[in-house]
This record gives C-alpha cells, sequence and structure tokens, in this order.
C-alpha cells in the first residue's frame, strides 16, 4: 500500500474506467422505475468507483474526486433528503411519504408518486455511497492504519 | 464432536431438500403467494401490489414501487441503518485530529 | 427449474464456500468470497429476482471484497488455525 508500488497500467486503467462506472450507476438510479436496479445500487457502484481509485490512485490523488471530510455529511444530507420528502408531504396535509401530496405542479397523481419516488432514491444513493467510502476510509485511517 | 457435527449438518440438509421440493415452481400461478385469497382467507398483498403498482406510482417495475412507495418506511429505516453503521465506524475508528 | 442452471450453479456456490473455508491464504480466501457473492447473485438471475441480484453481484461481489482486502492489508496475510 506504499506508492511506490503504484502501477501506472493500474493508475491508468482505473482512472479511464471510473467515469464510465460512474455513468452506468447514474443509468441505474435514474432508470429504476423502469428496469433493475434503484437508490441502493446506484449509490454502491458509485462507492464502488470511488474505492477503486482510492485503492489504484492513492488516497491523496483520489480525494480531488470524493474528499474523506465529505463522508458523514453528506450521508446525513442523503437521509435528510429522504426524510424531508416524507415531512414534506406531512406538512402539506398528506401522511408521511404520500407522494400526491407534493408541490409539482401539472402532475397527474401516479406521476406524482414516480417524482416522490425519484426523489427519495437520490436520496438512499447518497447516503449509500457516502457511508460506504467513509467506512473505507475510517478503517483506512484508524488503529493500525497508514 | 466433529463426527456429531457433520452428521447433524447432513441431516439438516436432508430435511432442507426434502422441504425445497415442496415449493412452488417460478412463476406458478398457483403459488400461495400469487392467489387472491391465502389458505385461511385473508386477502394477499402480492396480487394488490401486481395488480395497481403501475396505475398507482407510473412505473413498471413493481419492485422499486413496492421499496419506495408503499414500503416508503421500510427503505426509510434501511437508509437510517446504513447511516448509523458510518457514523459509528466513525465515531470508533477515526483519529481526532 | 428454468434452464436446469440451478444445480450446477448450486454446486458451484458450495464448491467455492469450501474452497474458501479451507484456503490458508487469505486474500486468496477474500477474492473466493467474492466469488461465492457472484455465483448466488447468478443463482438469484436465474430465479428471476434481478434486483436482488443486483445488489448481490454490486455489495458482495465488490464492496465487501474491497472492506475484506483493507482489513487483510492491516493485519497478517496468513490464517493462523
Amino acid at each position: 500500500m506504499t506508492s511506490s508500488s503504484r502501477n501506472p497500467i493500474l493508475i491508468t486503467a482505473s482512472r479511464l474506467l471510473a467515469p464510465f462506472i460512474q455513468l452506468f450507476a447514474l443509468y441505474v438510479i435514474f432508470h429504476g422505475h423502469f428496469g433493475p436496479g434503484g437508490g441502493f445500487q446506484g449509490g454502491a457502484m458509485l462507492a464502488a468507483s470511488i474505492l477503486m481509485l482510492r485503492l489504484s490512485v492513492g488516497a491523496e490523488r483520489s480525494e480531488l474526486k470524493f474528499r474523506k471530510s465529505w463522508g458523514t455529511p453528506v450521508g446525513a444530507l442523503g437521509a435528510m433528503i429522504f426524510a424531508g420528502t416524507g415531512l414534506l408531504t406531512l406538512l402539506l396535509g398528506g401522511r408521511f411519504l404520500e407522494y400526491h401530496f407534493l408541490p409539482l405542479p401539472d402532475l397527474s397523481r401516479a406521476e406524482l408518486h414516480s417524482a416522490g419516488i425519484l426523489l427519495i432514491e437520490v436520496g438512499v444513493s447518497l447516503a449509500v455511497m457516502a457511508v460506504l467510502v467513509t467506512i473505507y476510509d475510517d478503517i483506512m485511517e484508524g488503529p493500525g492504519g497508514n | 464432536m466433529r463426527k456429531i457435527s457433520l452428521v447433524a449438518l447432513a441431516l439438516f440438509g436432508a430435511l432442507l431438500l426434502y422441504a425445497s421440493s415442496g415449493l412452488p415452481g417460478h412463476g406458478d400461478p398457483d403459488g400461495a403467494s400469487h392467489r387472491q385469497q391465502s389458505p385461511a382467507g385473508s386477502p394477499v398483498a402480492a396480487a394488490h401490489y401486481i395488480r395497481h403498482a403501475q396505475g398507482d406510482a407510473a412505473s413498471p417495475n413493481i419492485v422499486t414501487v413496492v421499496l419506495a412507495d408503499y414500503r416508503g418506511f421500510d427503505t426509510l429505516g434501511e437508509t437510517i441503518v446504513v447511516l448509523t453503521a458510518g457514523l459509528v465506524c466513525y465515531l470508533i475508528l477515526r483519529r481526532s485530529p | 427449474m428454468v434452464l436446469g442452471l440451478e444445480t450446477p450453479l448450486g454446486l458451484l456456490l458450495l464448491a467455492s464456500a469450501l474452497i474458501a473455508l479451507r484456503l490458508r491464504n487469505l486474500l486468496a480466501a477474500a477474492v473466493t468470497l467474492s466469488v461465492f457473492s457472484f455465483i448466488s447473485a447468478l443463482i438469484y438471475l436465474v430465479m428471476g429476482a434481478v434486483d436482488v441480484a443486483f445488489t448481490e453481484a454490486v455489495v458482495g461481489a465488490g464492496i465487501t471484497g474491497v472492506l475484506f482486502i483493507v482489513v487483510l492489508f492491516h493485519t497478517s496475510r496468513r490464517s493462523i488455525d
């Protein structure tokens, strides 16, 4: 795990591959209504791309993509997007996570439910991505780490 | 002791294999989870989801609709569990600066 | 029995689990566990649970393998028992 053991082939391949993994992860998140996938899978794929960069190019360079200090705030932000959607519908007169009370104009009831599902899947994906990356960072930094 | 555990393992595996012979086949329309009514006479949830998911949330993927809409509160709990795992790792492992 | 694939996949699953148990090199055991996860994802796929298969492939074969390997870098590479 020292910087002298880094292989240029590994670095180049992972840097080339990471954007495509992230693009596919975004496709999985936003296409979750119509095919297999959803927030959890897409978030885990985003985390996998960042962990691949962390393992290959090293923690210092890969912090340009996702800083170590962002992990906990972004995870909390994802959970708050989810809970905030529920609280918004609660404040607007519905029950918790009753999406057809969302304040989006010109949408039918079913489309409002679809939009609500998309909102909470973005929240779930942010939370899962940040938490998986922060677990890796904490293990690397913790007792016995370098 | 090792022999006893091996025998117990083999018996348990045989029990599981015997039980799996009673499962319904893939996509069996007469399977217990696809009926309108359970053997006890109460309505089955899966039939309601299959019938109403597309119309309720305009999404063809029934799994997503069940996870995020009908069972949205469960998914919130799942997200909180994941977040708690991350926070516990943060609290235990990260060195204070 | 869609395509009759479940039995050979189940045997492969059993074989990978036994190999992961018997290996003394823990890095190889972690990689074999990733193989185990991937075969179980294939079994879910054959059974028609595409979403579960997706989650298993991403989390089991990807993230868990990475975390095992990171922990192995911090501890010993060989099993002592």
